[in-house]
């Protein structure tokens, strides 16, 4: 009970900066209350019923231009000061909002609760995230059922986990250590207990970790195995004879769309396709895809994007 | 009261129960609004008691996690809906905006009746789901939670807010049509008082937000009820879009609570400084700037919600801008101070602990809009501090401050001023020992809404329980001695603290018909310094 911190651990490499913008923010709002007070405990000393102050005011024209020049001084300023500190805290989430390509992935899927997590090796953990320090990890996260948010306080950045869709966080580890990972959108009974640790660890420590992990089988290797399991081969596949888009090297490049446009094939556009798939029907190709919403599970998806990723990492010749 | 003049105040005009439940006189429906929601300001208190006494620990030991989850609903439910939104315009707006602009009684006295009406059926509805077993979906209902998982009585408290909401409505078309056709002659739109235009400015929101909010409940109704997709995805809709239509009416929803605030304190700081009000016009400005780009505000509740970063952004400039001004207040009321003639009588005290609390609100309201800052405090107990120092540090220090100003007019009596004093010190005090330790946990990343927390955070927990009892307190002090007041205060007369609105140039109470005379205006508002000697 005795251990009081009063401020959190920066453990990332956004946690400083997001820090700097705060300790200023502070510094202006102490700055700000304290005239305010300051003045109100001034006046009401000075100007207390029964005090002798001079209270003789300026004809009213003379009062009228300058409390007009105040007025203008109090609009002004502090809306230039709004403009500096918006477009400051606009551009570092702006900055943040994109992960850098050499990224790590790592799946999250929430459920009423738990954190269930998958590395593309195929390790899985639950309620924890082991990372290595110093590398972009970028975290594809689902729901099962409600919404959830992954915070983690240490590295000063959360994002809601949604049912149906994909959202991305992301971030460097800067500090080895054992942190807090809270579940912040209310999501029911056990809200307070969907918590969980990101264990931030040294690179070699990190690569011994995975390769002691439970990973028998890759994710990719899970993937197309429930690609054949739940029928996609059948069209998509290398000897399939329906007309049906091919899958290798589709992932991150633009995808032509029927009735005009185009879409960047990210793991939004995969998953969308499984569960939606007149959403977004390619050009030239017949919308015959049946739906598999409610009859695939979001891990399973999350398995069978990773082996669409690595068909395109194949062609590629790249090594993941 | 002597028998000869109790029959011409309004409160003499009958003494059955059913004359108070049938009255169409707005200052008897103020009196019935101010009972009621002060019976359902202490359910929501209790239910706050509960909650932080379960957070003296970090285990979960006082209550389950279901019944926590349900308190914490129930505060919010009733505190928003049932006190803080009607708070102010019921109360003491009701009772005030007729005799402020010099009218016999609102535009429509059935309609005011039947508003009253609504919001104890909506009230009904929503504490028989307390009853009956409670929800536990916080009071802001996200979906598809809401709607296809909470086993609780959702339909039920959404039917409450349902139908107290077209209280709101009907409050709101009143006061408007009243503030439009009946001021008395001379009552220019410039010299109406500045809680006239905070009136007007929340009966704009009433009417043309709460109809939003009507529409987004009826939704989850059928969502829930029927299985139409409408916010679950399982069922082809989208949870954000519930978020959308929830704060397009929840943001300016908090408006309407600050908005009557801020009206109560520039009269009482005018009177006891005994000044103009420092740049009238602008400050009647404001409160409509507020109203208008409040409404375009909300989606910065949705920051890290997955919807776009240029909507963020977009947002996020605007919350800056409708800070401009709520600042320009907060000067203006300091600078009304300059000069004055300053007495602190407990009216007062509270207005003055309302422009502190309400300043440190709206800074820490700016941080929130700060993105890459709100990433982080999204959700914990920086945001439940923030806007507690707004509703709980500005609107209620506000509604207590306006209660003891007007209290003289309303009932006619005078109260213990050295109590009076007593309790607005012990809530201000009280007050910033149970929420300022919420910025510092919020900082550290505790969440909302949590029934557990990790042991590090107990420290700053405690230091908040133990300010919420000093709080409480402090809110039934004011039962005790405003009750003994009725009995045994001395006589207050028109006007005990020779204040310049015309609702203090009638008796005390006030007759039934408000004014013998029709009122004629001849000069601008708080007119205080032209009366001053020295």
């Amino acid at each position: 009970m005795w251990n009081v911190p009063l401020f959190p651990d920066r453990a990332s490499s956004l946690a400083a900066r997001v820090d700097v913008l705060f300790f200023v923010w502070l510094a202006l709002a102490t700055l700000v209350a304290l005239a305010v007070a300051v003045l109100i405990v001034f006046f009401s000393i000075k100007y207390r019923r029964g005090s002798s102050a001079n209270r003789a005011t300026a004809p009213e024209a003379v009062r009228a231009r300058r409390d007009r020049r105040i007025e203008l001084a109090w609009i002004f300023v502090p809306l230039s000061l709004f403009f500096v500190m918006f477009a400051w805290a606009a551009e570092l989430y702006y900055e943040h909002a994109a992960p850098p390509g050499d990224a790590i992935d790592v799946y999250v899927v929430g459920k009423q609760w738990m954190w269930k997590l998958e590395h593309a090796g195929g390790q899985r953990e639950i309620d924890e995230l082991h990372v290595p320090a110093g590398r972009p990890i970028r975290l594809v996260m689902t729901s099962e059922d409600v919404i959830h948010d992954f915070f983690m306080p240490v590295f000063r950045i959360k994002q809601d986990v949604l049912p149906g869709r994909y959202t991305i966080l992301w971030f460097n580890a800067t500090k080895a250590g054992d942190y807090h990972v809270f579940c912040s959108q209310y999501c029911g009974t056990d809200h307070s207990r969907m918590i969980g640790h990101v264990v931030v660890m040294a690179p070699a420590a990190f690569e011994a970790w995975l390769a002691r992990g439970n990973g028998a089988q890759t994710m990719a290797t899970r993937g197309a195995e429930r690609f054949r399991q739940y029928g996609c081969s059948g069209c998509h596949g290398a000897n399939a004879s329906v007309h049906a888009p091919k899958l290798e090297g589709l992932f991150g490049k633009p995808v032509q769309l029927e009735g005009g446009g185009t879409v960047t094939a990210d793991e939004r556009y995969i998953h969308d396709s499984v569960m939606l798939p007149k959403k977004e029907v390619v050009a030239g190709y017949a919308p015959i895809m049946p739906s598999f919403q409610g009859q695939i599970a979001e891990e399973d998806l999350l398995d069978i994007v990773e082996y669409i990723k690595s068909l395109h990492d194949a062609r590629e010749g790249t090594v993941r | 009261m002597t028998a000869a003049t109790a029959h011409r105040t309004y409160l003499g005009a009958g003494f059955s129960l059913w004359s108070w439940l049938s009255s169409v006189d707005h200052k008897r429906i103020a009196i019935l609004y101010a009972v009621s929601i002060t019976v359902f300001f202490f359910i929501g208190g209790a239910a706050a008691t509960l909650i932080r006494m379960e957070l003296i620990t970090p285990a979960g030991d006082l209550v389950s996690a279901e019944t926590y989850n349900k308190l914490f609903t129930m505060h919010g439910v009733i505190m928003v809906w049932f006190f803080l939104i009607p708070s102010i315009p019921s109360t003491l707006g009701n009772f005030l905006v007729p005799l402020m602009i010099g009218a016999r009684d609102l535009a429509f006295p059935r309609l005011n009746l039947a508003s009253w009406y609504l919001y104890i059926l909506g009230g009904l509805f929503t504490i028989g789901a307390l009853v009956a077993g409670g929800v536990d979906t916080g009071w802001t209902f996200y979906t598809p939670f809401s709607t296809m998982f909470s086993n609780t009585h959702v339909i039920a408290v959404a039917a409450g807010v349902f139908i107290v909401g077209f209280s709101s409505i009907l409050t709101g078309i009143n006061f408007i049509v009243t503030i439009h056709k009946m001021r008395a002659p001379g009552m220019t739109w410039f010299r109406l008082p500045l809680f006239i235009w905070s009136m007007y400015a929340s009966s704009i929101i009433f009417v043309l937000a709460t109809p939003v909010l009507a529409m987004t409940l009826f939704l989850i109704a059928i969502e829930r009820f029927f299985g139409v997709g409408v916010f679950d995805p399982a069922l082809g809709g989208d949870p954000l879009l519930f978020q959308h239509l929830f704060w397009f009416y929840s943001h300016p929803a908090v408006y309407v609570m600050i908005l009557p605030a801020m009206g109560v304190a520039s009269e009482i700081i005018t009177c006891f400084a005994r000044n103009r009000v420092f740049a009238y016009r602008s400050m009647a400005y404001a409160v409509l700037a507020i109203a208008i780009i409040g409404f375009l505000v909300w989606g910065h509740h949705m920051f890290v919600s997955g919807q776009s970063i240029y909507a963020g952004m977009m947002f996020s400039l605007l919350s800056f801008l409708v800070a401009i001004p709520s600042a320009i207040k907060v000067f203006n009321w300091t600078a009304t101070l300059y000069k004055g003639s300053i007495s602190f009588d407990a009216p007062m005290l509270y207005a003055l602990g309302f422009v502190g609390l309400f300043t440190i609100g709206g800074m820490t309201g700016l941080f929130l809009a700060s993105l890459a800052l709100d990433v982080h405090l999204h959700d914990t107990y920086f945001v439940v501090a923030h806007f507690h120092y707004i509703i709980v540090g500005g609107a209620v220090m506000a509604f207590l401050g306006g209660i003891h100003f007007w209290w003289p007019k309303i009932t006619g009596r005078i109260y213990s001023d050295g109590w009076a004093r007593f309790a607005a010190i012990l809530v201000f005090f009280g007050f910033n020992l149970t929420f300022f330790p919420q910025f510092i946990l919020g900082y550290l990343g505790m969440p909302r809404r949590y029934h557990e927390y990790p042991p590090e955070f107990q420290v700053l927990n405690v230091l908040s329980s133990a300010g919420a009892s000093i709080l409480a307190i402090g809110y039934l002090l004011p039962l005790a001695y405003l009750f003994w007041s009725l009995r045994y205060g001395a006589a207050a007369g028109a006007n005990p603290w020779r204040a310049k609105g015309l609702e203090w140039q009638t008796p005390s109470p006030p007759p039934t018909e408000n004014f013998v005379v029709t009122p004629v205006i001849t000069e601008a508002p708080y007119a205080y310094a032209e009366s001053r000697n020295g």
